[in-house]
């Protein structure tokens, strides 16, 4: 039971966090790729942005927290929010919109995110530093729960963090938050009719640069929520942006780009997916294995890849998705 | 054959054929002022070393000038075709580890490596089972089961024999073959996964191939840093044997000058033959693809085939340059290879000196490296004086890290570069002369 338990504790809680943070990065990306057309490769560090102004607003005001009950990187979220989704509408007004107006292929859009990733990353650095920095200062620290199983045969406990909580709190609420927006708004429905179709969209009389702000706006609050959260599982460091863009973005494809539904079952495919693939599965195999054969020797560690190549599966799956079905499990429109 | 009028030239020709490169030459001109700038500086080993790294970036730049320039494919992983030949260099120009080949350990290594393809094939075949009558669903089962249960099979089997040749012998050296070998294999190991992410990725969207080349980069950088038993991977591999007489024999200055002999000429020979691709037949029809990708289907032009073609063609030269560098530098540290500093250097090579023109990207390479080694000691002064600066009026007290944060400076300049040039010069220094037959 205890190797249940131990399955429970890497896969199904780890694989729920990366999944949950693929999501909701992946719900950003592909809202960019369909109002704009363009894969937004400055996403990643968009959300380092976001956690970086939450360290920043957790140095400046500690101890908020202890009066809310909350940690303080938590409550300070939303201010974070609010400062990326400004910089994603100043990047946009800055870098992009003279880009746009010029007609450029939507490549040359993509490497110009480039640039701005390189910008972005050089000011982080430069403010930040270069190492990994806790969220959590100023005698706060993580919550523990240990879940005990109610079986005799499980003697080691269910583990979450108090962040992971947070975090899966989080996402249910961007997602419904997300799904109310598209579906019931008036904005919600002109940013769905301008993905459909940009030119009707223009013509029956939406204001399409309104339409770029408000996908900028949700760009940015999400990708702040994402990269705080990531950071508060693990820690802060100015350089996860490189690794978390490959997940990201085969999570975007395999969702269907332009499909946020699909964007938040592409996260969750990628971050499962990268949890199993980790997973030792000798330990399960370990209570059975004197049922097996003689001559079978098991390994001592089964897993499909180590966790320094964990890289590896999103490219795969990125692989497998553009090979057998490019248009990924949703039909995206865009190809 | 079209019949316009002289008088109805488009008025994007750029130039007649006649015309005197002015700006070329006062371009070039500066450049060398710049150089002997540098050498009256620096002196002339700094220098040389400065200028035979350019050279190995000038190759980089001209692969990606094919990909970018030639054909509109934007390939955002340059860091993994360049760490691959050096890795290439690496495995073939140093000496034979006898402490590996000495003992029974290749015998395992081959046998795991024979064990791999004998899986490989197995699980080929199991595809191929539909055509014996199994129905295929049940074909597609089976061949998922049989390739995840080999490939863990196989895999724990050469983690023992890769642990097993990491713990006695270190790792397992090279070939002892002269350098230019392995840049030659480097090269074809580039093209080989390059033609492995083109065939994916050609046929769709420009953006994917971004993706996806992005992708293969940090993955072989992964592969090269973790793989001890190959690479050594963060302990890296020095010092790696040149092709020409080494420092030790010829002093700095004349042993790098004889690398540069052999980087300038591998420029020129890579020059000329894209100068005669460019201008032949072949040349117009990838011109022709870019520039309208339907009509040129439509004219009987095989699109993917062609990109895939030229995306090869540029990893390989990627591959030949990474394997210059790596060997030129005498160290392989699979940790050295950063986006920054072999992706997106390269990219503002080119789109600063000209995409699509040889002649433009050469000076964007040289220029661009110039530019980019003297910034290093010029970010250093600015943060030092904006320390004492900041010292001496508030009071405040500068972080310890100070010269890795300078540093990360130059990060935004060549970011802020790249969207500047895109917004304002798209055409680079040198723009692409597109010549109008009419």
């Amino acid at each position: 039971m205890n190797e249940l338990v131990f399955f429970i504790n890497n896969v199904i809680v780890a694989g729920s966090v990366t999944g949950s943070i693929y999501a909701i990065g992946a719900i950003g990306v592909t809202l960019v790729f369909s109002i704009m057309r363009f894969a937004h490769f400055a996403h990643a560090d968009m959300m380092t942005f976001g956690a970086f102004m939450v360290l920043l607003l957790t140095l400046a005001f500690p101890g908020v927290g202890s009066v809310v009950g909350l940690p303080t990187p938590v409550v300070m979220l939303p201010l974070a929010i609010v400062l990326t989704s400004l910089l994603a509408v100043g990047i946009d007004k800055a870098f992009y919109k003279p880009l746009r107006a010029h007609g450029v292929k939507p490549i040359v859009m993509v490497i110009g995110s480039l640039g701005v990733t390189l910008m972005l990353q050089g000011l982080i650095r430069l403010f930040a530093g270069t190492s990994a920095q806790n969220l959590y200062l100023g005698g706060e620290r993580k919550e523990i729960y240990r879940l005990e199983l109610p079986f005799e045969l499980a003697t080691r406990p269910v583990i979450v963090t108090e962040p992971q909580v947070i975090l899966f709190v989080l996402t249910i609420a961007c997602v419904v938050g997300l799904h109310l927006f598209l579906s019931r708004t008036r904005l919600g429905k002109a940013m769905r009719a301008m993905s459909d179709n940009p030119d009707l969209a223009r013509a029956s009389g939406i204001n399409t640069n309104h339409i770029v702000a408000v996908t900028w706006v949700i760009a940015g609050g999400l990708a702040a929520t994402a990269g705080t959260l990531l950071s508060l599982d693990v820690t802060f460091k100015p350089d996860l942006s490189f690794f978390l863009l490959l997940p990201i973005f085969a999570a975007a494809i395999v969702g269907g780009v332009g499909h946020p539904y699909g964007a938040i079952a592409g996260g969750f495919v990628v971050g499962f997916a990268e949890t199993l693939a980790v997973f030792n599965w000798s330990v399960l195999l370990r209570p059975i294995a004197h049922h097996f054969p003689e001559w079978l020797e098991l390994p001592r560690n089964l897993a499909f890849v180590g966790t320094e190549y964990k890289i590896v599966v999103p490219f795969f799956i990125l692989v497998a998705i553009l090979v057998w079905r490019p248009t990924g499990i949703f039909k995206g429109k865009v190809i | 054959m079209s019949t316009q009028q002289p008088s109805e030239q488009r008025a994007d020709s750029v130039a007649a054929p006649s015309r005197f490169p002015l700006r070329e030459v006062v371009l070039f001109t500066a450049l060398l002022a710049v150089v002997l700038g540098v050498y009256a500086m620096m002196g002339t080993a700094y220098s040389t070393r400065m200028l035979v790294e350019a050279s190995c970036y000038a190759i980089l730049a001209l692969g990606l000038t094919i990909q970018w320039g030639y054909a509109g494919q934007f390939n955002a992983g340059v860091m993994g075709f360049v760490a691959l030949g050096g890795f290439c260099a690496m495995l073939f120009s140093v000496p034979v580890n006898d402490a590996f080949w000495g003992t029974e350990l290749p015998g395992e290594l081959g046998r795991v490596l024979l064990y791999g393809a004998a899986a490989a094939m197995l699980v080929y075949g199991a595809t191929k089972l539909d055509r014996l009558g199994v129905p295929k669903k049940l074909r597609t089962v089976i061949a998922v089961a049989l390739a995840v249960v080999l490939y863990l099979v196989v895999i724990s089997l050469l983690r023992g024999v890769t642990g097993e040749i990491q713990s006695r012998a270190g790792f397992i050296g090279g070939l002892g073959l002269p350098a230019w070998t392995g840049w030659l294999v480097g090269g074809a190991l580039a093209g080989g996964i390059g033609y492995f992410i083109g065939k994916i990725c050609l046929g769709l969207r420009s953006d994917y191939l971004a993706i996806a080349t992005l992708g293969i980069a940090e993955i072989i950088k992964a592969f090269l840093k973790n793989s001890d038993w190959l690479t050594r991977g963060t302990a890296t591999v020095s010092p790696l044997p040149w092709p020409t007489p080494g420092p030790s024999e010829l002093g700095f200055t004349l042993a790098r000058a004889l690398y540069l002999s052999v980087t300038a000429l591998m420029i020129a020979v890579i020059f000329f033959l894209l100068h005669r691709a460019y201008h032949a037949p072949w040349g117009r029809m990838i011109r022709a693809i870019r520039d309208n990708e339907i009509s040129a289907a439509a004219m009987g032009k095989d699109i993917n085939r062609r990109r895939l073609e030229i995306f090869v063609l540029g990893c390989i030269l990627m591959g030949i340059g990474g394997g210059a560098l790596a060997s030129f530098n005498s160290i392989f540290d699979p940790n050295g290879y950063l986006p920054l500093n072999h992706t997106f250097l390269v990219l503002v090579m080119v789109i600063l000196g000209g995409p699509g023109n040889n002649l433009g990207t050469i000076f964007g390479a040289v220029a661009v490296y110039i530019i980019w080694i003297m910034s290093e000691p010029l970010a250093l002064f600015v943060m030092q004086l904006a320390v004492s600066v900041g010292e001496g009026a508030f009071g405040w007290e500068p972080p310890s890290n100070l010269d890795s944060r300078a540093l990360q400076a130059r990060v935004f300049v060549i970011g802020l570069l790249i969207t500047l040039v895109l917004r304002f010069a798209p055409q680079g220094l040198l723009p692409e002369k597109v010549k109008h037959h009419g």
